[in-house]
């Protein structure tokens, strides 16, 4: 019962960086019919990013609440300049081109940020600092809960609840929504589709760069091509919640933590990715929609 | 003479190497309501949708309220004021009525509720149906939708492309009687209908589109007693 409870804490953990991930996926997704394939380098590129943010403004002197939340605001707006850059760059000149040539750019444009960040911070594994987070441990009943661990769970709830009533309650928000269903309409009702494409950027690559630096915080080291494996865990978890739904991509990424850590917990670590890909194909061929996905019936 | 709302002079409109559209010119005066007639492919939706900037011309002009917007994006037209509600009615299906309302008064800095309580008094069925997703909707209320969703943003100029496309009979009347009254608010319409006699009973002119050029133009009068307009869209025969 321990190792469940333990693992259910991890798991949560760990689906919470999914989660965050897999927005930036999903959302790009939903408004563009295009995987991002770059998504996860981008995340990689965010940890290298925060660990010099921190180098340069704080030298290896004593942390403290402002420095973290710097830390975290500086390397949000720098990814999501970067994300709008890709946008413009690779993506927007494709817009009417046939899908396949805009996934063959995002794999090029995810080459391209995952060599930047190997040239720029070099091939070796970067240590992320000790002291960005107090080292505070909880043990409840026999469950271990660091401070990162509860500053992750934390602030990834508060971002996801925040981007539900963005999306939900506002005008923008509306608007995103409604040039997910239908572009040309959305031109009609005087939206700048443009404008929508970048917002959506901004947003997924500022979650993309929480997670990143979460994942420096949390694991500590950070290697140039760990974007490919988170930025592909989290297209699982997008795909899991029905890829385009952003609940869903909220859902699928905890969900895929989890099973990911009870995998992890009862059979071993070196078998998670597998069952993670096993678990992939399950869902495309008995529910291809994911778990939210296009629940309501569209009129023509 | 009243003043003209909108001008189309020398249109052309390709797709890839086809010419869709071949110089066209009419125009719309204020406060009338004109419509093109005309069989299917004639290129109806494409001189509409190249009017409110969805498709780009490659020759030609169009003037809306005194301003030359063949270059301007169509996002951008919606707030010179204005509206087109499409072919095929294309509501937000996920989004509830209330909120597809909203967002056709999304050019506007916050939306009119004397519009939207005006929506509601001409399409009651909307505000019956206002929490509900639009792409629960039945055909008829959809397109009730879409007229008054295009009429949120205040326009000068509302453009109809085929209001009753699929729609049972008593629907068309329901539909063609909300767009008398918008028309009679003092909204410019421009309406492209397969309903020819419906359309030229509401409409004070008429042009004939025919494979991307214009035969026939004049009062909705001459065109319903126009020997070919009955034969060719009317259904009488000679």
């Amino acid at each position: 019962m321990d190792i469940f409870l333990q693992q259910m804490v991890n798991g949560l953990t760990i689906g919470s960086l999914y989660a965050l991930v897999a927005l930036g996926y999903t959302m790009v997704y939903g408004v563009m019919r295009l995987i991002n394939f770059a998504h996860g380098d981008l995340v990689a590129f965010s940890a290298f990013i925060g660990l010099s943010v921190y180098a340069q403004i704080f030298g290896e002197s004593v942390t403290s609440l402002i420095a973290v939340i710097t830390v975290f605001v500086f390397t949000a707006a720098i990814v999501a300049f970067v994300g709008v850059l890709l946008e413009r760059l690779a993506y927007r000149p494709l817009r009417t081109a046939p899908r396949l040539s805009a996934v063959v750019s995002a794999l090029g444009a995810g080459l391209v940020i995952q060599n930047s960040v190997m040239l720029i911070w070099g091939p070796n594994m970067k240590i992320f600092p000790s002291n960005l987070f107090p080292a505070t441990i909880w043990e409840i009943g026999g469950i271990v809960i660091t401070f990162t661990q509860v500053m992750i769970l934390g602030l990834s709830s508060v971002l996801m609840v925040g981007l539900y009533f963005f999306i939900h309650q506002t005008k923008i928000g509306t608007a995103i929504r409604a040039v997910a269903i239908d572009q040309d309409a959305a031109k009609l009702m005087g939206i700048n589709v443009n404008r929508i494409v970048m917002i959506i950027f901004i947003i997924g690559s500022s979650l993309g760069a929480v997670a990143g630096l979460f994942i420096g915080t949390y694991y500590r080291g950070v290697t140039f091509d760990m974007g490919w494996m988170y930025g592909l865990n989290a297209f699982v978890a997008a795909i899991m919640g029905g890829i385009g739904n952003i609940p869903g991509a909220m859902l699928g990424g905890l969900l895929l933590g989890l099973f990911n850590a009870m995998i992890t917990g009862y059979i071993s670590t070196q078998w998670a990715e597998t069952f993670t890909f096993v678990l992939l194909i399950a869902i495309l061929v008995f529910r291809p929609t994911g778990i939210l996905g296009e629940t309501v019936a569209e009129k023509v | 003479m009243s003043e003209k709302l909108l001008e189309v002079k020398g249109l052309h409109v390709n797709y890839g190497a086809i010419e869709a559209i071949k110089g066209i010119d009419l125009y719309v005066n204020k406060g009338e309501v004109v419509t093109i007639l005309g069989a299917n492919g004639a290129g109806k939706t494409t001189t509409l949708r190249t009017i409110s900037g969805l498709l780009k011309s490659s020759a030609g002009s169009i003037i809306f309220d005194g301003k030359e917007i063949t270059q301007i994006p169509a996002h951008e037209i919606v707030s010179l004021g204005m509206s087109h509600s499409p072919e095929g009615r294309r509501v937000f299906g996920t989004l509830s009525v209330e909120e597809n309302l909203m967002m056709g008064a999304y050019s506007l800095k916050k939306y009119d509720a004397t519009t939207l309580d005006w929506i509601y008094e001409i399409l009651p069925r909307l505000h019956e149906r206002k929490k509900q997703l639009a792409g629960t909707l039945s055909g008829g209320e959809q397109q009730m939708l879409a007229i008054g969703r295009a009429i949120m943003s205040k326009p000068k100029l509302l453009i109809l492309d085929e209001p009753s496309l699929g729609l049972a009979p008593v629907l068309v009347k329901v539909i063609f009687k909300a767009i008398k009254e918008i028309s009679k608010s003092g909204v410019t319409v421009l309406l492209v209908e397969q309903n020819a006699k419906a359309a030229l009973k509401l409409a004070n002119r008429g042009y004939v589109l025919e494979l991307g050029k214009i035969t026939h133009s004049g009062s909705s009068e001459e065109l319903l007693n126009s020997e070919m307009i009955q034969e060719a869209y009317l259904g009488k025969k000679k």
